[in-house]
């Protein structure tokens, strides 16, 4: 979305606030402009990580190890039932320890 | 207080029109932007949003303005379109008579309660912990203080009127999790744990929710982790049993530990799910790091707790070492922010670690040792910040 449009949708919003206290409020998210870095097993991080979250969660975190990068691909999932294959999940953590690991 | 004096101190930081920040840890930089209703907050992730106050504004006055206020959200399955008009909050499980209420039916048939509390993430500060644990990479603002209004939850739940039978009670929202294998965002209180001050909150700060805060309303658990205080409040549920959804029994976990402390390789310890605040306090009014003037120099700050209130705050200008007792602002409640402030003089040419140290009404402080757990919770080591003088 343009940065007009944001702030139309900004504006918009503002003024349903404004008009009564129990009313439809509207907003418009700003796209998610973070995309997963080339790299081996890029296709496989965007596949199975953006369904549900930004690329930014992984960019953001401290650089993580072996151990706990895959302790985080899977907690996505046993806990939050993403659907990675078993055979995918370290080829998905030797990506992310080429995006923001540590040895 | 004295706006020109504000603008001296912290003028370096404001002055450019950043388009990023540079937090204070590994990985720290992140982009400024306005969502909708908000004004420029710090971007940690845009999906789902998760936004954060950027610090010097808590020293602009005791409440955090809604277009200011951070945002967290778990699960991005969340609706962008909300109607306050016909949004209804389903009380029901182990309830007598099950209840559908409207916002207005909140407004009219309810008494009308108002409270200023500290809404603080959980893990809000989560970035500056050594060694470094994953998570919501948060600098110290994933937090706020407003003016809250609305229905007492015990009201609404006496309306409904528990069963003997019903130990906690489960709130969940309109949030969604876009897989259906992901557990839905579900949090509970034991009802032991319930009090007069929670309520369900259809204004803040005088104003309707903000949507990212939740619009139309959210739960207000004073004195509690921002976990519990559920946006988009859309169920109610008393339940018979400990609820041992992932939310509870997984997440949001702390050492049962002695200052629910332990060291990154301690193991085996038993949990128990994150509760109420810790005692914090903090300087507004300059950031470690600042090339400060010479001369006497106003220090101005916030503390809060969990709700027994703040006895005193106090403040030193060399690491600790001697301590001074800070004047204390305004009192807003037990659960609000309370604003202090102290004086020092700063000498031309040399360097101060300043600190501050609140203490509650009970004798809870901090120490100068932070807490350590895998989860990032309940920072609340006192807080230096160091500045030259120029």
């Amino acid at each position: 979305m343009s940065e007009r449009a944001l702030r139309s949708a900004v504006l918009a919003s503002a003024l349903l606030v404004l008009g009564a206290a129990s009313s439809t409020v509207t907003i418009t998210l700003p796209p998610d402009n973070v995309q997963f870095k080339p790299g081996p097993g890029v296709d496989l991080a965007t596949a199975n990580c953006a369904t549900c979250h930004s690329a930014a969660y992984i960019y953001v975190q401290p650089p993580l190890n072996r151990t706990q990068w895959t302790a985080e691909v899977t907690k996505m999932k046993k806990a939050y039932g993403a659907p990675i294959a078993d055979a995918d999940i370290a080829p998905i953590v030797d990506y992310l320890l080429t995006q923001n690991g540590r040895p | 207080m004295t706006l020109a004096r504000l603008d001296f101190l912290i003028g370096a930081a404001s002055a450019a029109a950043a388009t990023t920040v540079d937090l204070p840890f590994a990985n720290g930089v992140r982009p400024l932007a306005a969502y909708p209703q908000k004004r420029d907050l710090i971007v940690l992730t845009p999906r789902p949003p998760l936004l954060e106050t950027p610090f010097r504004i808590f020293n602009d006055g005791v409440l955090t303005p809604n277009d200011a206020f951070y945002v967290r959200w778990h699960l991005a399955g969340i609706p962008t379109t909300v109607d306050g008009a016909t949004h209804q909050i389903k009380i029901h499980g182990s309830v007598k008579r099950p209840l559908s209420l409207s916002v207005e039916d909140l407004r009219t048939q309810f008494e009308r309660v108002e409270i200023i509390a500290v809404n603080q993430c959980s893990g809000n500060s989560r970035g500056l912990f050594s060694p470094r644990v994953p998570g919501g990479q948060w600098d110290n603002g994933a937090m706020g203080n407003a003016r809250w209004t609305g229905a007492r939850l015990l009201d609404v739940l006496a309306k409904a009127g528990l069963e003997d039978s019903a130990v906690q009670i489960r709130f969940r929202g309109l949030d969604q999790p876009l897989l259906d294998a992901t557990p839905p965002f579900v949090k509970a209180l034991s009802i032991g744990d319930l009090d007069e001050n929670m309520l369900i909150a259809y204004e803040m700060n005088g104003k309707p929710l903000p949507l990212l805060n939740g619009y139309p309303v959210r739960l207000v658990v004073p004195g509690w982790y921002a976990t519990y205080w559920m946006k988009m409040l859309a169920q109610i549920e008393a339940i018979d049993t400990v609820d041992d959804n992932f939310w509870m029994k997984t997440a949001y976990r702390i050492p049962d530990t002695p200052g629910n402390t332990v060291t990154p390789t301690d193991s085996g310890y038993p949990t128990i799910p994150i509760n109420k605040l810790t005692v914090r306090s903090f300087i507004t009014n300059l950031t470690s790091g600042q090339t400060i003037a010479p001369g006497t120099q106003t220090i101005r700050g916030i503390a809060f707790d969990s709700g027994k209130g703040i006895r005193h705050v106090d403040f030193s200008s060399d690491g600790g070492a001697n301590w001074r007792k800070a004047t204390l602002g305004e009192d807003h409640g037990n659960f609000s922010f309370r604003r202090w402030e102290s004086r020092f003089t700063a000498e031309r040419g040399a360097s101060y670690v300043l600190a501050c140290r609140a203490t509650t009404k009970d004798g809870e402080t901090q120490t100068a040792i932070p807490v350590w757990n895998p989860g990032g919770y309940l920072r609340n080591v006192i807080e230096t910040y160091e500045v030259r003088v120029a």
